[in-house]
């Protein structure tokens, strides 16, 4: 099968080496420097080559808000990101939380074929918070959940929350728990500072997420099984979780580039593009969270990719929803923020993205190595670019809070199992989607 | 200066140009024939999306004493109720060629979001959105302390006045455009009330804090403005009850009592007589309650002429 090789010709890889890389079918045979091989070549000079992203964290919309996005135009903005698999939030409509609808999600993901997708199972049923999804059917579905997440609402209550906890240790799964106390949020429009004062918006405080995962870490360690924290967005928090490993409970974090970026202070003109939960909080905050990253506090980067119609958008704040997009942002973003600035370098930017993420799930092709043997998931980018974010997107929705923003960095060829997904920047059409 | 949606559009100098330009309006609303003819023609809306009467009723005399022809639009019983989008209702009425926005809503910032989007070229006047400002409220109150206080000849700013606001700060509209444009005006500010209503991080933007009204007004102050109390505060524990809160926050007959005769009372309507004002207080003579009323007219009919009148581009 010599005729069907790509070799990706002189790629820097995350240590720094240059290396040619080649893939055949759906996997890497060979990698190494200069190596003598037959096949479809790709100039990859002065690109840098990472495994294929992995986001944890992504609103897909389908089924119930194809209006917004669907699983196909997520997953064309995911593989523009350079992603090669997405986790599918459970509050769509009906809420992923039967093992009818995450083999739905998985099959329509399948049927795309820009990513993985991976279905999110909802904790509790149609995300109530009161009683237990079919969470050891959804694992045992074709979509063998592991993530379970109620995200966009705190499954607050502490005795449900123990039971998810102790439950999932059947099957080696995880809570991901979306830390916000709702009677401390109620009508919660902004981080809750100052500035909240000033422009007359209920605060969110800072507090209403970090009890809750003060709570939870707890609940962790007492019941022996594991928790993720969801985009976690203040220095306390960091804090917590910090405390937490350092005693050796198993939880992981994950930060949102944006919480990486921007600050409250864009709230100012009451241009709902900004209005997200968590809120965009304070400067100190964002320092806190950087460093948290660096010091490995952090696990991982996902993006609460969260599309909205331009309705939801173009209107008054307290009628605005929640939420922005970000996965063709992502890396950019985040090489902006952490490896610009000297906190990271691209070995952990490569765990952040991908090796953590996919380790969380349990996911088997994504994740791994460059390596002979394994899936050919793996992104290019060209880390010396830079530009203003346009705002074109293959997502269906726009609420895009970077545009206009100077951003380093840019995915040049994304490949998923061995297929481009992205080529020169451009989306492919797969003809056998 | 085409809107007005916060006090901080205005530098010190247009406040004080508009506080002196209500002044000559005072005049004509003095005379027999209560009428100028600077915006005849012209076309402005009470756009109102949350009950209010009397600052509706005060900005619909405001225009029409001007010669604006003026339309209400309510929220109530509108399109609005059918759940039309901000969005169309501005562009239905901007297609109709409605010249300046009157506009008071539930929601913060809708005024902002009005003026900011390409929905219309109308001028955006703030008659006060959700818990953030109402700047001709603030307006006639510095123009009501100016006169009460200073008299009515002093034509300058509010400098070496010491104000107190009491009452539920964290959600009153009135409490912060007045902070912004009395400490504008070079008055000193404090806020008295449970600690429940004041704000966390309000340090900077007020002289004072306190949580104790006795020792409040024991500092000595010029003017003391006491805030409605809405009975929905009880239900989600910001006080235990109005009696508390009365007991507590209320200027009631031993407070007022006790009160330094020169230091005028406040209020921005309408009252909850008995709950945070006692009715000896709000009819005493140190009372300036009908000032504000009165001067809601002169200010609006200055915003009004200011923003419609004597900008170049404005409106259209």
């Amino acid at each position: 099968m010599v005729d069907n090789r790509v070799i990706f010709r002189n790629t820097t890889i995350s240590s720094g080496d240059v290396v040619d890389i080649v893939v055949s079918g759906n996997s890497i045979i060979e990698i190494g420097p200069e190596l003598v091989s037959k096949g479809t070549e790709i100039d990859c000079s002065g690109l840098l080559a990472l495994q294929g992203f992995v986001d944890l964290h992504t609103h897909l919309r389908e089924p119930g808000f194809e209006q917004s996005e669907t699983i196909l135009t997520g997953s064309k903005a995911a593989a523009m990101g350079g992603f090669t698999a997405v986790h599918a939030m459970a509050n769509t409509s009906p809420v992923a939380d039967n093992a009818a609808v995450v083999e739905q999600v998985f099959a329509l993901g399948e049927a795309a074929g820009y990513v993985y997708v991976q279905p999110v199972g909802a904790v509790t049923k149609n995300l109530e918070g009161i009683a237990l999804a079919d969470l050891l059917k959804m694992n045992q579905s074709r979509a063998q959940v592991t993530v379970f997440s109620d995200d966009g609402k705190c499954v607050s209550d502490s005795l449900i929350m123990r039971r998810a906890l102790e439950y999932v240790k059947a099957f080696g799964g995880v809570v991901a728990q979306h830390a916000q106390d709702p009677a401390l949020t109620i009508d919660a429009q902004m981080n809750e500072s100052t500035l909240a004062f000033e422009l007359g918006l209920t605060g969110w405080p800072s507090v209403a997420e970090e009890a809750i995962i003060a709570r939870d870490v707890l609940l962790a360690e007492h019941v022996g099984s594991r928790l993720h924290i969801c985009h976690v967005s203040t220095a306390g928090s960091v804090e917590i979780i910090r405390w937490a490993k350092a005693r050796g409970i198993n939880v992981t974090a994950e930060v949102t580039p944006h919480h990486l970026l921007l600050t409250e202070d864009l709230v100012k003109d009451y241009n709902p593009v900004y209005k997200v939960n968590p809120p965009l909080r304070s400067n100190a905050d964002v320092v806190a969270l950087r460093a948290a990253v660096a010091d490995g506090t952090i696990d991982i980067i996902a993006t609460d990719h969260a599309p909205h119609t331009a309705d939801n958008k173009d209107c008054e704040w307290g009628q605005a929803a929640f939420g922005m997009i970000g996965l063709e942002t992502t890396v950019s973003v985040a090489q902006t923020t952490l490896i610009d600035t000297g906190l990271i370098d691209w070995v952990r930017l490569e765990q952040l993205l991908s090796t953590n993420p996919a380790k969380i799930s349990g996911l088997q092709r994504h994740g791994r190595a460059l390596q002979a043997g394994n899936a050919a998931n793996i992104t290019f980018i060209d880390s010396k670019a830079q530009s203003k974010v346009s705002g074109t997107t293959q997502s269906k929705s726009s609420n895009n809070p970077y545009v206009g923003i100077e951003l380093s960095g840019a995915v040049v060829h994304t490949v998923f199992e061995g297929i481009f997904t992205v080529k020169d920047g451009r989306i492919q059409e797969l003809t056998n989607a | 200066m085409k809107h007005l949606l916060s006090i901080n559009d205005l530098v010190k100098q247009d406040a004080i140009d508009i506080l002196n330009l209500a002044v000559e309006m005072q005049n004509v609303n003095t005379r027999d024939i209560k009428k100028l003819p600077a915006l005849n023609g012209r076309t402005v809306a009470n756009l109102f999306f949350e009950d209010s009467t009397r600052t509706k009723i005060s900005f619909e005399i405001a225009a029409k004493r001007l010669s604006a022809d003026v339309i209400n639009f309510s929220a109530k019983g509108s399109s609005v109720s059918k759940g039309e989008s901000l969005k169309d209702t501005v562009q239905t009425l901007e297609a109709m060629g409605v010249e300046a926005l009157i506009v008071r809503h539930n929601h913060s910032g809708a005024v902002n979001t009005i003026a900011n989007a390409d929905w219309s070229k109308a001028s955006v006047i703030n008659a006060g959105d959700g818990t953030h400002e109402h700047p001709t409220q603030a307006l006639l109150d510095a123009l009501t302390l100016r006169q009460r206080i200073l008299g009515v000849d002093h034509l300058g700013d509010l400098s070496n006045l010491k104000i107190l606001i009491v009452g539920d700060i964290l959600h009153s509209r009135v409490a912060r455009s007045n902070l912004l444009l009395l400490r504008k005006l070079g008055a000193q500010v404090g806020v008295c009330g449970p600690a429940t209503l004041i704000p966390e991080g309000i340090g900077g933007l007020c002289d004072f804090v306190f949580f104790n009204l006795d020792e409040a007004l024991a500092q000595g102050f010029d003017a003391v403005m006491m805030l409605r109390i809405q009975a929905e505060r009880m239900n989600s524990a910001f006080m235990p009850n109005a009696a508390e809160y009365a007991s507590g926050w209320g200027l009631g007959d031993v407070r007022f009592a006790k009160l330094d005769a020169k230091t005028l009372i406040m209020h921005p309507g309408p009252m909850n007589r008995g709950l945070e004002i006692s009715s000896a207080a709000a009819d005493s003579t140190q009372s300036a309650i009908l000032d504000q009323v009165t001067n809601g007219v002169a200010v609006r009919m200055a915003v009004l002429y200011k923003l419609l009148a004597q900008e170049p581009n404005s409106g259209r």
